[in-house]
């Protein structure tokens, strides 16, 4: 939880942490959604399988919110991103 | 016309009464009104309890599992008394008991394509408490071509999520999550535990929401979904907008009837490849070694690796004496440390972690490897009865 950001930042869930040494919180470079993402996988390879597909799409069950819009309602993956910005993945869970 | 209440009514619900925005006429409404709760576990449990609390006329709860000693961290409308009784029967018993003026119907049945319509028409709302994607999709589904509300709750771990999936006002489940992840790719609680409360503060929630529905009251979670985190204690909000392509509320659905659940979870998949991993050349082949067969082969001496895939903190509950720790998350970027010249089983808790930790290693071109089937607590049960079952 950093406090003075200088890098957007993306919200990981429970779910994938263990790909990301544990962090719920990852700093990455980039000035669109697609480039952070592209940042993130690249930090931590083994997460790419998680939200990619073999075609280097998305998942569609990858959720990706930049405050309380899901991005896709923004620009999609084009959409801008600065370096106050949080973006939140939301998990696909089903425990009950 | 409503119905009645009773001077015993009256009584129990008094505090009810007492809100203006429930009264006489919302407690009626709840006396008759109907809910049908999916799944009576740990959602289930606060789901069903203070829906009967609060006087919903009618409650329906489906399961078809028994209730098992490593429920009841969590699971609290059952009970020690009940082990080995079936969910819903005990579930039953505990909410007559917390109000006899209700009517409580028991499906001690997998909640599948073949009854889903059958069961949930009579009901006003679903309530999501299951354990699993298929029948997520399935109660979905049901409620978007019944017309109906589905109040969604969902944990792992320590987050929550929740929202009202109701189609006639907002998006629905698959606007949201169109696909299921692959199975495997998100562990159940089975095997990734749950913070016992967590889904008391999610179910709690449910109930909340389907209250409000039932009675209509305030602003229900209709269009947003809730994002609970228990460890930093954060309640979060997000906008869920209708998806235009959505298969089954879109204005053009290619879902129009109940699908087979499992196959669009690719469960059918999975459950095949319990005795062999789909890889080409592979077919058939069976991946898995009984821990009985394990002792044996540990036995005669056999040289083998012993790789176990849990989580470190899971070693204090019980460990295979000589087996190496490489956990799932690490097991990708520590596949150098391992020679697939050599015989190895891995294993984990209960064989569901191991079985993708052996995919990982298969589609990595590693062949000399076995899935120890059932995980450290078959061995327990097998071979070594000093471990606790967990």
């Amino acid at each position: 939880m950093s406090k003075n950001k200088t890098m957007p930042i993306i919200r990981i869930p429970t779910p994938l942490r263990p790909y990301v040494n544990g962090q719920g919180e990852v700093p990455v470079q980039g000035k669109t959604v697609a480039e952070v993402m592209q940042d993130l996988v690249t930090q931590f390879p083994s997460l790419r399988p998680h939200l990619y597909n073999s075609e280097g799409q998305l998942r569609p069950f990858v959720n990706l919110f930049l405050g309380a819009d899901n991005v896709k309602e923004l620009q999609g993956l084009v959409t801008p991103l600065n370096e106050t910005d949080t973006l939140i993945l939301i998990p696909s869970i089903a425990g009950g | 016309m409503l119905p009645e209440l009773s001077h015993e009514e009256i009584l129990r619900y008094s505090r009810h009464l007492l809100i203006p925005e429930v009264g006489m006429e919302g407690q009626r409404k709840l006396k008759a009104s109907s809910a049908l709760v999916i799944g009576a576990g740990g959602l289930g449990s606060p789901v069903a309890l203070y829906l009967a609390a609060a006087g919903v006329g009618r409650l329906g709860l489906v399961d078809y599992d028994v209730v098992d000693g490593s429920n009841l961290q969590r699971q609290v409308v059952h009970g020690t008394g009940t082990v080995g009784r079936p969910k819903v029967e005990s579930a039953r018993a505990r909410l007559l008991d917390l109000n006899p003026d209700i009517q409580v119907d028991a499906f001690n049945e997998p909640f599948t394509s073949a009854n889903a319509m059958r069961i949930a028409e009579p009901f006003d709302i679903l309530v999501d408490g299951t354990d699993n994607f298929p029948t997520r999709y399935l109660s979905n589904d049901v409620c978007v071509l019944l017309g109906k509300p589905n109040v969604y709750g969902s944990i792992f771990r320590f987050d929550g999520q929740a929202s009202v999936f109701y189609a006639k006002e907002g998006p629905c489940y698959r606007c949201l999550f169109p696909e299921p992840p692959p199975p495997g790719l998100v562990p159940s609680c089975a095997d990734a535990g749950v913070l016992g409360v967590l889904p008391g503060t999610i179910g709690t929630i449910q109930a909340t929401e389907a209250i409000k529905m039932l009675l209509g009251i305030g602003s229900p979670l209709v269009g947003r979904l809730l994002l609970y985190n228990a460890l930093d204690m954060t309640f979060e909000y997000v906008k869920l907008k209708k998806n235009p392509n959505c298969k089954i509320c879109g204005p053009h659905p290619e879902v129009t009837g109940l699908i087979d659940y499992d196959a669009f979870c690719g469960v059918p998949a999975l459950r095949q490849a319990q005795g062999g991993v789909h890889e080409e050349g592979s077919a058939g082949r069976d991946w898995d070694i009984t821990a009985t067969d394990l002792a044996a082969k540990i036995g005669r001496g056999e040289k083998l690796r012993l790789i176990d895939v849990r989580e470190p903190h899971e070693l204090e509950i019980s460990y295979i004496a000589g087996a190496e720790l490489f956990p799932l998350g690490e097991l990708a970027s520590r596949l150098p440390e391992l020679d697939s010249a050599q015989e190895m089983v891995v294993f984990c808790k209960t064989g569901t972690r191991s079985r993708r930790a052996l995919e990982m290693l298969v589609s990595a071109g590693f062949r000399k490897v076995k899935n120890l089937r059932g995980g450290i607590n078959a061995w327990a049960e097998e071979v070594d009865k000093s471990l606790p079952v967990y």
